[in-house]
């Protein structure tokens, strides 16, 4: 029988031309509905999960209203907790990683893509997708152990460059907010290389071969052509490196200094609303304390839907299509 | 000819990608390398066979978080491979565009939530009702871990494939369904392992959401309604414990959990390009 | 296909096999206190050995996680390093119908750990000073209320830099407990509890992130268990007790400050600032949790009999790892302690 659809790819199957038992031997309504449950189901979920975060957070809702938001203490004996140093220390950790993370993770995946021979870039990547299998702890040892003495053998060097703003200031015990951002670099990195090379693979040939045609340098094909052409799914991948910046637990908690306070300065300790869940749940006792806690999930949620927003808007200014 | 200043620009933009490949492999080298040092070299076979013992008996190992880590994944895995792959489907292939935006939005919205939420979320879905730590809740939050990315990635990589193809096959009489299975889904067939992969390798050291629901055992753990231990929660435990001999321990087990997640891609690779001619 | 289906029915019959194999055994579930973890491991692995009919499976979530678990009802028993509040007791008592029980079971400390360039010796530190440096109030090196408890010593006039737990802990629950009792500026401005909100410091996650970055940062004090300061070959000071002696922690002295109190009958007590002499003044008991009704039989006499092997037995390997026995007087009246659990 006559196939229901035609090009169209985004429309449902049409009722008219054909019966029902055609069309479900055909299987695109199968195919449709099925597909259709699961999408809904991460709605659902994610749903109940407000639900329950809302639920729970009930007390101390009440207590301290929208002024949570901008408090900055946290003070489980007295009772007051205030979300704003948390906000502060997510916020900076993720921007720092992702500064760091794209560049780096692009440039390798245009490297691994475009440039090394095949057979040495499946390994090569093979082996960087290893990286995202080393367990949080792990990374929070290697942290403490390695990353930390390492930067403070080079802070002196980082201060000469960039002592003089105040990004750089103020004394440097190691564990900061500098240290989690250079973790969260390494834990992200290998979404945005191994997805990003995948994408920039995809691209097909005709469009590298029709800008070399043109007289384009390989850098010039790249960046102008191939990059362009692969841009949604890069974006993708960063999505993906952004969520795991903002969700990570323990490797954050291990080199931030876990210090409630805001500082202009990334040489200082700070704390993330993920790391102060994971550090204060297990000990919380009170339904205004671990309330509280609750009340930073939901904080940590609202955070993400804006900057996934402020992300999206910043995507669809730049691209034509935006089918993000 | 080509300008110098564009012969130049393509010379250091170029290499510039290499150096940044080259700290991206070297701080992998360098952690594997650290791992197998510390871990590595005192792994011994008791490891994967003797139960933990208490400190200071010598002999002691991780077989029973080796089990349980194998069981809480496999559960992981077929509740979020097959959610979140035919969500990424239903988003590549017959999304409209604004309940799909809120599909997506929403996906990137759970990926961020904190492991420890998730956990706790678990906690209060499975474990209070049931009145005992599982298994199964373990496995329940870490398949929701899964879902989102295994959407997002699937959704990325069925876009990559060139819609000509599609088209080909709409072409020839294929209905809707039998040009997903038959055509888009084996060209993106790489991607795809590739995104269920780096899903499992990140799932399969969270510590966090496991804490509360899989709880750990120093035993075995029998069936899915029991509190099981796994390899993450061991590591956290023994990492941060007083004792030489733990910490010692808890490099092992480290180093054994890459090894692990190096094994399953490797043998996934090697199933896939067995069978399928686009090898990558 | 046939070869991934395949490798999924294997895994699935492995699984399955593993299941069946391990038999019909319903471990007794615990969990709390991360301190005593290691002791409660041997502990429960010999006993173990011994009546192999129940494993006791725990895990250390913390001691709120343990008393947030024996209340829900999730674990069979609980441990905490800290004793319950009257409130959480009552809560207890509604959410599951019966009383709760504290058990004492080891001894143990927090002890001050520094890494002050030049000074290798144990240094003397007076209420007085700890109060004063973690409050903020004491800022270097060469204080008077410093030089003068540790005359001959060369203390730099460098900036002390202050470690402290991130992490709600047990650990933290003492040494906080100890400051409340010598310093009333302390026991206003911040209180006692597993968290509080600490006046200066960095804080490192476990005692392994707090020794790290004593380890690594010059001039900088905080505490740690003394397990593991005594496992981790670390320096540690002296305090100075309620009787005016400098004391260094230590199993003997442990065990002297519990010995110096008269035990309540339900065993919540804090031993921090003991009097008497030869007591180390920063020194806790840690409990275990016990329901007083408990419905399975079998549990009940497999967690009974526990209790009158660990009084017994398990009292006797402590030192090997550590941990400071209970004081004789006590051990009796837990004894008769056990007949409550009905």
């Amino acid at each position: 029988m006559a196939a229901s659809s035609t090009t169209n790819f985004s429309a449902r199957p049409s009722g008219r031309a054909s019966t029902f038992w055609q069309r479900l031997r055909s299987g695109d309504d199968i195919a449709y509905v099925i597909t259709l449950t699961c999408a809904l189901t991460i709605l659902a979920i994610t749903a109940l999960l407000v639900f329950e975060l809302y639920k729970n957070s009930a007390v101390p809702r009440h207590q301290f209203g929208w002024s949570f938001l901008v408090t900055t203490t946290w003070d489980p004996v007295a009772g007051q907790f205030g979300a704003l140093p948390f906000i502060y220390g997510t916020v900076v950790t993720s921007a720092l990683a992702l500064l760091m993370a794209i560049p780096l993770g692009v440039g390798a995946a245009i490297f691994l893509a475009e440039l090394a021979p095949l057979r040495i870039s499946n390994a090569l990547t093979f082996l960087i997708e290893l990286l995202a299998a080393v367990p949080s702890v792990i990374f929070g040892l290697l942290g403490i152990f390695v990353l930390v003495p390492a930067l403070v053998s080079i802070e002196p060097a980082i201060r000469s460059v960039l002592g003089w703003t105040p990004l750089f200031s103020g004394p440097f015990y190691g564990v900061s907010i500098f240290s989690a951002g250079v973790v969260l670099t390494v834990m992200i990195i290998p979404f945005i290389i191994s997805i990003s090379r995948e994408v920039i693979l995809a691209v097909p040939a005709e469009q590298r071969d029709g800008a070399l045609a043109l007289g384009a340098t390989k850098w010039e094909t790249t960046w102008n052509v191939v990059i362009p052409f692969a841009k949604k799914g890069i974006m993708g991948s960063i999505f993906l490196a952004l969520a795991r910046s903002l969700g990570e637990t323990m490797a954050v908690t291990m080199v931030i200094g876990n210090e409630p306070k805001i500082n202009q300065s990334l040489f200082a300790p700070g704390y993330s609303i993920a790391a102060v869940i994971a550090n204060e749940f297990a000990e919380a006792t009170g339904d205004l304390y671990l309330g509280a806690l609750i009340e930073l999930g939901l904080v940590l949620f609202g955070l993400t839907i804006i900057i996934n927003g402020l992300a999206r808007v910043l995507v669809l200014t730049t691209t034509k299509k935006g089918a993000i | 000819m080509l300008s110098l200043r564009r012969r130049t620009v393509n010379a250091v933009m170029l290499s510039l990608t290499g150096v940044c490949t080259v700290l991206a492999v070297g701080t992998l080298l360098f952690i594997l390398g650290y791992l197998f040092l510390h871990g590595g070299t005192s792994l011994t076979l008791d490891f994967f066979t003797k139960l933990p013992k208490p400190v200071g008996e010598p002999g002691g190992g991780m077989a029973n978080a080796l089990l349980g880590s194998a069981k809480l994944l496999l559960l992981a895995s077929c509740i979020g491979v097959p959610i979140g792959f035919l969500g990424g489907v239903y988003l590549a292939e017959f999304g409209g565009s604004s309940f799909s935006f809120v599909v997506r939005y929403t996906t990137d919205l759970l990926n961020g939530v904190p492991s420890i939420v998730i956990g706790i979320f678990a906690y209060t879905l499975i474990v209070l009702p049931q009145g005992h730590f599982s298994t199964l809740a373990g496995g329940l939050a870490l398949g929701v871990m899964m879902i989102p990315i295994a959407i997002r990635s699937s959704e990325d990589f069925l876009r990559a494939v060139p819609v000509s193809l599609r088209e080909g096959a709409m072409a020839l009489g294929a209905s809707k369904a039998k040009t997903i299975l038959t055509v888009v889904i084996p060209a993106a067939k790489a991607g795809l392992l590739t995104g269920i992969m780096l899903n499992l390798a990140r799932v399969a050291g969270e510590t966090a959401p496991l804490i509360f629901t899989a709880f750990g055992n120093r035993y075995w753990s029998p069936g899915w309604e029991q509190p099981t231990a796994a390899l993450p929660v061991m590591i956290y435990t023994y990492a941060i414990s007083p004792y030489p001999d733990w910490k010692q321990q808890a490099w092992s087990a480290g180093f054994v959990l890459l090894m692990l997640v190096l094994a399953i891609n490797v043998f996934a690779r090697m199933v896939l390009s067995k069978r399928g001619h686009a090898a990558r | 296909m046939t070869r991934r289906v395949f490798i999924v029915n294997a895994a699935l019959v492995a699984t399955l096999i593993g299941g069946v194999a391990c038999g019909q055994q319903v471990p007794i579930n615990a969990a709390g206190a991360t301190f005593p973890y290691p002791m409660y491991s041997k502990w429960f692995d010999e006993y173990h050995k011994k009546f192999p009919q129940i494993p006791i499976n725990y895990a250390s979530i913390g001691s709120g996680g343990g008393i947030a678990q024996v209340t829900a009802g999730t674990v069979d028993f609980g441990a905490s390093d800290g004793p319950m509040t009257d409130m959480q007791m009552k809560q207890f008592q509604d959410k599951r119908g019966s009383a709760i029980l504290h058990f004492p079971t080891v001894l143990g400390a927090d002890v001050p750990t520094y890494n002050i360039p030049g000074v290798a010796t144990a240094l003397n530190f007076t209420p007085e000073a700890l109060a004063g440096i973690f409050l903020g109030k004491i800022t270097k090196w060469d204080d008077p209320e410093l030089t003068k408890a540790n005359p001959g010593v060369k203390l730099p006039s460098s900036n002390i830099v202050v470690v402290h737990r991130s992490d709600g802990s047990g650990t933290t629950y003492v040494w906080v407990d100890y400051l409340c009792k010598v310093s009333k500026e302390w026991e206003t401005k911040v209180g006692r509890g597993t968290s509080v909100n600490w006046p200066v410091g960095l804080g490192g996650k476990g005692n392994e992130g707090v020794s790290g970055s004593i380890q690594q940062t010059a001039n900088s004090i905080g505490y740690v268990e003394l397990i593991y300061a005594v496992q981790n070959k670390m320096t540690y000071g002296k305090v100075k007790n309620a009787s005016g002696e400098f004391i260094q922690a230590s199993l003997a002295s442990v065990t002297a400050a519990a010995a110096g109190i008269p035990m309540p009958d339900d065993f919540r007590i804090s031993i921090t600032n003991a009097p008497g002499k030869g007591a180390y003044p920063i020194s806790s008991f840690t409990w275990l949790l016990i329901p007083s009704k408990i419905a399975d039989p079998t549990k009940k006499k497999a967690i009974k009999d526990f209790l009158a092997w660990m009084l017994a037995d398990g009292q006797k390997m402590t030192e090997a790892l550590s941990y400071a026995p209970l004081p004789q007087a006590v051990v009796a009246k837990e004894v008769k302690a056990i007949d409550k659990i009905q």
